[in-house]
Formats: C-alpha cells, sequence, structure tokens
C-alpha cells in the first residue's frame, strides 16, 4: 500500500496520492483501488483516510453554519441571500418577523431591503433545494454597523487558530467584536475605526501566510507595532 | 500548394522555425491572473496568446437552462480582432462556435460535474494573438483555470497537436504549417487517467501515420501537463513552507 505524497506536500488535480487500502476523504476520489487528488491542496493522512486540504475552494453550505449573506431579492414571501456559494438561499418572512406574515400589511423591505447584511444559520439544506436560513437565535439578524471582508473560505480554520488561539488573540489585541462568516465573510465590529482597520489588516495578513510557522506569534507582533505606531502619532 | 511542399522542412530536418519535428514550441504558462474572475489562465505557446477566465459555479441563468442532476459547462471561445493578420470580425463565427463545443467537451469529462447540480460553470478563452494549434492551447490554459478556481476534477487536461508536413510527421503545428501541411490531428489527454477526451483529425493519413501522430501529440500532451503542474504549484511557492 504505497503513499506517493508526504505528509503536507502540494498536489495537484489527478495527482496520485495513494494506493491500495485507504479511504478518500476531503478533495480526493477513488478510482480502481487508487486515491487521487481533486483539487490543488495540501496532503494530510488521517489513519487510513486520505485527505488534501485545499488551497482553493468555495463554500458549500452546511446545516448549521454560521454565514454572513447580502440580500439580493425580495419575494413574495422572503428573500433571497447571496451567502457566497453555489447556491442562493433562502430566508422566510415569518423566520424574521416572529409573528405570523401578513402579505398585505407587511412591507418586507422595511424589515430587509436589497443589500442590506444579514448574519443567519443554515436550517436545512440538500443539493435538490436551495438552502435556508434562519434569525431566530442571539446574535443573528441585520447587520447594522462595522466593516466587512471576504477571504477563501478553506482559509477560516486557520483565522480561527487551534482551539480559537488566533481569533481570540486578534479580539483582545484590537478591543474589536469580529464574527467569522463559514462562507469567508467576516464582520469586524470595534470602538473606532483604526481598530477595525487594525484587525482587518491582520487577517489579511492570515490569508495571505496562512501556511506558514509561528503566524500567532508574528501576527500578535504586527498589532502591537501598529499600535504603538499609532500611539505615538498621537 | 502541392508546389510548395518539401519546403516547410528543410535539408537538416528542421523546420521553418527551426525546430526538430518533435519539438514543442516554447510555452510560457501562468495561473490566477486576474482577480475579477473566479479562475484564470495565461498560457503563450509560440506565438499564441492565450487568456481564460472562469466564472461559478453558481446559479444558472436563464433557469431553465439548469439540469437538475448535474452542473452545466458553458464554454466561449473568442478571437480577438487584433489576434490575426487581417482584422477579426469580434462576432462569433462558424469555427468559434464549433471550437466552443470541441473545448466544453475536451474538459466536461475531467470535472465531477454531479457534484453541484443546477449549477453552471462558464468558460472564457479569448485569444490575443493567434498562430496555429489555438484550440489545444485553449484547453490546457481552460484546465488550468478551472482548477485555480477550485472547482473538483478528476485530471487536468493538457492538449497538444500533431501532423503531417511535406512527409514527415512533426509535432505542435504552428500556423504555415497547419494550413500549408498535410493533415492536423489534436489531441487533448488527462494525463492520469490516460484517457483522450479530444480527437480530432483534418486532411489525410495513412493508419500507420495517423498511429504515429496521436502517440507523438499524447507525448507532448505530457510534456505539456509538466509544464501545466508546474504553473499551478508556482502559485503557491510560498506555501511550502509549512506550519505544523
Amino acid at each position: 500500500m504505497p503513499t506517493y505524497f508526504e505528509r503536507r506536500q502540494i498536489v495537484t488535480p489527478g495527482d496520485l496520492i495513494a494506493e491500495g487500502d485507504y479511504v478518500a476523504g476531503e478533495n480526493t476520489y477513488k478510482e480502481n483501488n487508487k486515491i487521487y487528488a481533486s483539487r490543488i491542496g495540501l496532503v494530510e493522512y488521517e489513519n487510513k483516510k486520505v485527505n488534501v486540504v485545499a488551497l482553493r475552494a468555495f463554500y458549500i453550505p452546511r446545516v448549521g453554519d454560521t454565514v454572513i449573506g447580502t440580500v439580493v431579492e425580495i419575494g413574495f414571501n422572503g428573500w433571497m441571500v447571496d451567502i457566497s456559494a453555489p447556491y442562493q438561499a433562502i430566508l422566510r418572512a415569518s423566520n424574521v418577523l416572529s409573528r405570523p406574515f401578513r402579505p398585505q400589511k407587511d412591507d418586507l423591505s422595511q424589515v430587509l431591503d436589497v443589500g442590506d447584511l444579514v448574519v443567519a444559520k443554515i436550517v436545512s439544506y440538500d443539493r435538490t433545494r436551495n438552502p435556508q436560513l434562519s434569525v431566530g437565535e442571539p446574535g443573528l439578524g441585520k447587520v447594522t454597523r462595522g466593516q466587512i471582508m471576504k477571504i477563501t473560505p478553506t482559509k477560516i480554520p486557520r483565522v480561527i487558530g487551534r482551539k480559537g488561539s488566533m481569533i481570540s488573540m486578534i479580539k483582545q489585541e484590537t478591543g474589536c467584536h469580529i464574527l467569522l462568516g463559514l462562507n469567508g465573510v467576516i464582520l469586524i465590529t470595534g470602538k473606532s475605526l483604526e481598530d477595525e482597520r487594525l484587525a482587518m489588516m491582520a487577517i489579511r495578513k492570515i490569508e495571505e501566510e496562512s501556511h506558514t510557522r509561528g503566524l500567532t506569534d508574528r501576527i500578535t507582533q504586527m498589532i502591537r507595532e501598529e499600535k504603538g505606531k499609532k500611539g505615538g502619532e498621537k | 500548394m502541392s508546389q510548395k511542399n518539401n519546403k516547410l522542412i528543410d535539408k537538416k530536418g528542421l523546420r521553418l522555425d527551426g525546430r526538430k519535428p518533435d519539438e514543442l514550441r516554447p510555452i510560457k504558462i501562468e495561473v490566477g491572473i486576474l482577480s475579477n474572475a473566479d479562475g484564470s489562465a495565461y498560457i503563450e505557446q509560440g506565438k499564441n496568446k492565450i487568456l481564460a477566465a472562469i466564472y461559478g459555479p453558481k446559479e444558472v441563468h436563464p433557469k431553465h437552462l439548469a439540469l437538475p442532476d448535474r452542473m452545466i459547462l458553458r464554454c466561449r471561445y473568442h478571437m480577438a480582432p487584433f489576434s490575426v493578420q487581417e482584422r477579426k470580425s469580434p462576432a462569433p463565427s462558424r469555427r468559434e462556435i464549433e471550437l466552443s463545443k470541441v473545448i466544453r467537451e475536451a474538459l466536461e469529462p475531467a470535472i465531477f460535474l454531479e457534484y453541484y447540480p443546477r449549477t453552471s460553470i462558464d468558460v472564457f478563452v479569448e485569444v490575443l494573438q493567434a498562430d496555429g494549434g489555438t484550440r489545444c492551447a485553449s484547453i490546457t490554459a481552460a484546465a488550468l483555470a478551472l482548477a485555480d478556481a477550485g472547482i473538483p476534477m478528476k485530471d487536468l487536461v493538457a492538449a497538444c497537436a500533431a501532423g503531417k508536413v511535406d512527409d514527415t510527421i512533426v509535432l505542435d503545428l504552428m500556423d504555415t504549417e497547419d494550413k500549408i501541411g498535410k493533415a492536423d490531428v489534436p489531441v487533448a489527454l488527462m494525463p492520469n487517467l490516460n484517457a483522450i477526451t479530444l480527437l480530432q483529425m483534418d486532411g489525410i493519413l495513412s493508419l500507420e501515420e495517423f498511429e504515429k501522430a496521436v502517440n507523438l501529440a499524447l507525448e507532448g500532451c505530457r510534456k505539456i501537463y509538466a509544464m501545466q503542474k508546474e504553473a499551478l504549484k508556482a502559485k503557491y511557492v510560498n506555501v511550502k513552507e509549512v506550519e505544523e
């Protein structure tokens, strides 16, 4: 049962990774007892399972994910929301209004208009139907203030860091509240624009250098240096 | 045309541009050069300059084209008005529509179309400068653009043509060889699965010549595949240093 790539080595679609009694994990497929890569990424072995950590991918909805989306269309009884996935998501009016929806009286554009941002949770999705969103939980709903940025969805785990080490460090250092949409959209709300900018800068840096060593320490250092500069100016 | 015979290959057995019969033109490939498209690639093969960009997967518009069990692949091959010696009308010609179809069919087997039903992938191939063998170079570039967009693929697709010029079987024909030569056989290959996704022939070849041409083209495809991989990885060189 040979493997042809070492752990963390880069593969391109079609590369033969392993042969024999292995299980095809993420971004791989099995044919004639051989495991091939289906995306460009880095190889990971997990016992008998072969995974490829994708370097480029798009967001695929999953039930339970918190996402940040943009309202693109107002329908008869709800909204269509762009969640930067292959499918547009549906947000029902009855879910947002938390009371029976009266089509004659309620004006949906008063509640959420086209272009508004919403934080929502995916409540149902399979490939035959578009994902459905819900805002019926604390912390979800329309975005009223803050900065929005987009990164590759595969890099969200890196922004979170091991056991949340990275994200809690950025929150602590910048004093910003950071909401990570699993679809790669991030909402940052801080006390001042400077704080928000600093947090955005840190996240950009993580995206660019996501696979390098000792990133958390370097990001901490960068934020402190930037803060020092700002302090000096004042 | 027959008077021109035996002029495309000189006494030393070299071609008009000094290549040996089994030699490819110099190739330069870059991946991910457009920031607005989801994936992109650029290829220079000899004097060919081709840009490929892709969007998707996204919801299909118009909606009635969507398929319930798989995604659709749409492809547009287009030659810029300045891509050839005489200005080419920018409107899609019969030839461009055919090549769009041919490129689509060469790429389709490499993509897991059934993963995201009811969606579409749009491939745009723009030929900036043409010098023969653009369909092959387009397939090579489009496959890389698809990989760059993070679309799950069975394999990359590499394409290359072989043909008959004078009485020699040659690899990677350029425009003049294509026009005055005797035959042209473009081939696209999924190298790891060893599957051919495009095979066309224009001209007349004997059975042995055909076999020789196909094998030569396949060899060319494998060489191009190595360059494709290199170009794709080159975008992520900084990734080599790795987090433990």
